[in-house]
């Protein structure tokens, strides 16, 4: 049998499949399906510094092989997490991600000082969040901006910091190679496609924010090529994520570049596919007569 | 609970835009409570959520009325086809706390989930109140429940003319359980709260998860923001802050 396992920022990783943000809850839910110990790792609810109620209106609009979310990052607050999930997550013996975002760099540098206490295993800088002191773009378009949020974060973030980049972004290349220079030890991408839908009845946006964020299968194609631009631009390792819904799926990712990859809108549409993705992962292994699967990391 | 396949016993047209699929399943459900269904191709991404319309001798069956694409394509399926079936889910109705005489008020489709409710609670000292707009759908079953049984539909084809809410008096009743359009779980609720009576509403929304994970599906209450894939679908009318 293949090797699964994944030596991803100095964490054993069982294999390279991890559950991602924002579609797993705290893996609470899921472990009631499944064992979510089996899993490479689990990558927590976005998280801000103060806990969010998250937004109005319709959340979920379900497009051609694609889901549009416009959750709010409804969540408890990183003392809620640190206070109320953290101890139940290490019982599942499997590598705990802290995705966090912030309206502020002061926002995100007082949530990296609270987690730097906890256990969590790596950190996932989400950028994609709205900087609300500059006009509400996002940190993660430009890379002169991501550049100076990251490096201010390593500064005096002593977990290993992953940063998860945007496809929203400008040029993925150059802001992959800023986030690098500023000093993340890893990348995953891509987060949600700033995407729209319209009620033609009612004349109006679907979603009450206008914009949503796109993801699921449409989005794979694109994803995959940005995980691969990333990939080339850097040398810290990458974890990829966009649509993964099998073990092939997770294969051309990390053929792509990826060490590590993320599951995410799969989980709804079958709740244990995570299972299936990593016993096909194997399975190709095996079949192709691939010994280590880091063999095949960033081989196209 | 797990994922798990299972073959459409029947899956029939039983009024226009209606349909009523029956498939065995592993647990009993309880009242109230829910599946996410979903076929093996790939014609669209999410399971749907359907709530419980019946059950009987392990088979599960699910009154759901064509809204989008999804349930369009889960109407075009044949019998012995499989699907996709994760549930039972939500909590269900809690039968200890439904007490007195009560009435079971339901609209549209939301009439689905009270039939197995009446079924189950077969001694309690219950009335039915079912309403339509135009197109009525499985009176029967519920009358063949032995309880009374009142309907009314907006164009007047059958029943009372008008909503169904206009159809009883409140007083009358200790608790009230419905399941319907917003417009008419919010009067109901209102209604019952000013009169003290016990209300419980099976509430509806869009949901990717099912399970409690992804917060696409919450209601607002008193208590803050609550799941209504996990912590409901039912809920304790005094407790949700109601949509204008």
């Amino acid at each position: 049998m293949a090797d699964m396992k994944i030596c991803f920022l100095d964490k054993q990783f069982k294999n390279p499949v991890v559950a991602a943000s924002g579609t797993f809850g705290f893996g609470e839910e899921y472990n009631e399906i499944y064992d979510v110990g089996i899993l490479g790792g689990i990558s927590s609810k976005g998280l801000t510094l103060k806990g969010k109620t998250g937004n109005s209106g319709i959340r979920l609009w379900e497009t051609p092989m694609g889901l549009m979310n416009s959750i709010g990052l409804q969540n408890p607050g990183v003392e809620g997490f640190i206070s109320q999930e953290i101890e139940k997550m290490k019982t599942y013996n499997t590598n705990i991600i802290a995705n966090l975002g912030g309206g502020t760099l002061e926002d995100y540098l007082e949530g990296i000082r609270l987690l730097n206490d906890t256990e969590v295993d790596i950190i996932e800088l989400n950028i994609s969040c709205p900087n609300v002191k500059a006009g509400g773009m996002a940190f993660g378009i430009k890379s002169q901006v991501a550049y100076e949020t990251v490096k201010a974060v390593k500064e005096i973030c002593q977990k290993p910091l992953m940063v998860k980049l945007s496809p929203n972004a400008e040029n993925i290349s150059e802001m992959a190679a800023a986030c690098e220079e500023a000093g993340a030890d890893a990348l995953s991408l891509i987060n949600t496609l700033n995407a729209m839908a319209i009620d033609i009845y009612k004349r109006k946006a679907v979603f009450n924010n206008t914009y949503a964020g796109l993801s699921g299968p449409a989005v794979k194609p694109v994803a995959l090529r940005m995980v691969h631009q990333a990939a080339k631009a850097v040398e810290i390792p990458v974890c990829g994520m966009g649509g993964i819904s099998s073990g092939k799926d997770a294969i051309e990712f990390m053929m792509a570049g990826a060490s590590l990859v993320q599951v995410g809108t799969a989980n709804f549409v079958k709740a244990d596919i995570c299972v299936d993705i990593i016993r096909e992962m194997e399975e190709f292994l095996d079949a192709e007569g691939i010994k280590d699967i880091s063999d095949i990391i960033g081989i196209v | 609970m797990k994922t798990s396949l299972s073959t459409i016993i029947e899956n029939i047209n039983v009024a226009e835009g209606i349909y009523k699929m029956t498939l065995p399943v592993d647990t009993k459900p309880v009242p109230g409570q829910f599946y996410m269904v979903k076929g093996l191709n790939g014609d669209y991404l999410l399971p749907r959520p359907i709530s419980v319309h019946d059950y009987y001798d392990g088979n599960l069956v699910l009154l759901y009325r064509v809204s989008g694409h999804g349930t369009d394509m889960m109407s075009k399926m044949t019998d012995g086809t499989e699907v996709q079936v994760l549930g039972p889910l939500g909590n269900g109705f809690d039968l200890e706390a439904i007490k007195g005489k009560t009435a079971l008020i339901g609209g549209g489709i939301g009439t689905a989930p009270l039939y197995y409710l009446a079924k189950e609670m077969k001694k309690a000292d219950m009335d039915i109140y079912l309403g339509f707009k135009d197109i009525v759908y499985s009176i029967e079953d519920f009358e063949n429940t032995g309880k009374n049984v009142t309907v009314a539909t907006e164009d007047g084809s059958l029943g009372s003319k008008g909503f169904v809410t206009d159809c009883l008096d409140y007083d009358k009743y200790k608790t009230v359980i419905t399941c319907g359009p917003d417009i008419m779980m919010n009067k109901i609720i209102k209604t019952c709260v000013d009169h003290k009576i016990d209300i419980y509403a099976s509430l509806e929304k869009r949901m990717a998860c099912g399970v409690g994970a992804c917060l696409g599906c919450v209601t607002e209450t008193i208590n803050g923001n609550k799941r209504v894939c996990k912590d409901g679908p039912v809920f304790n009318g005094k407790e949700l802050i109601l949509s204008e």
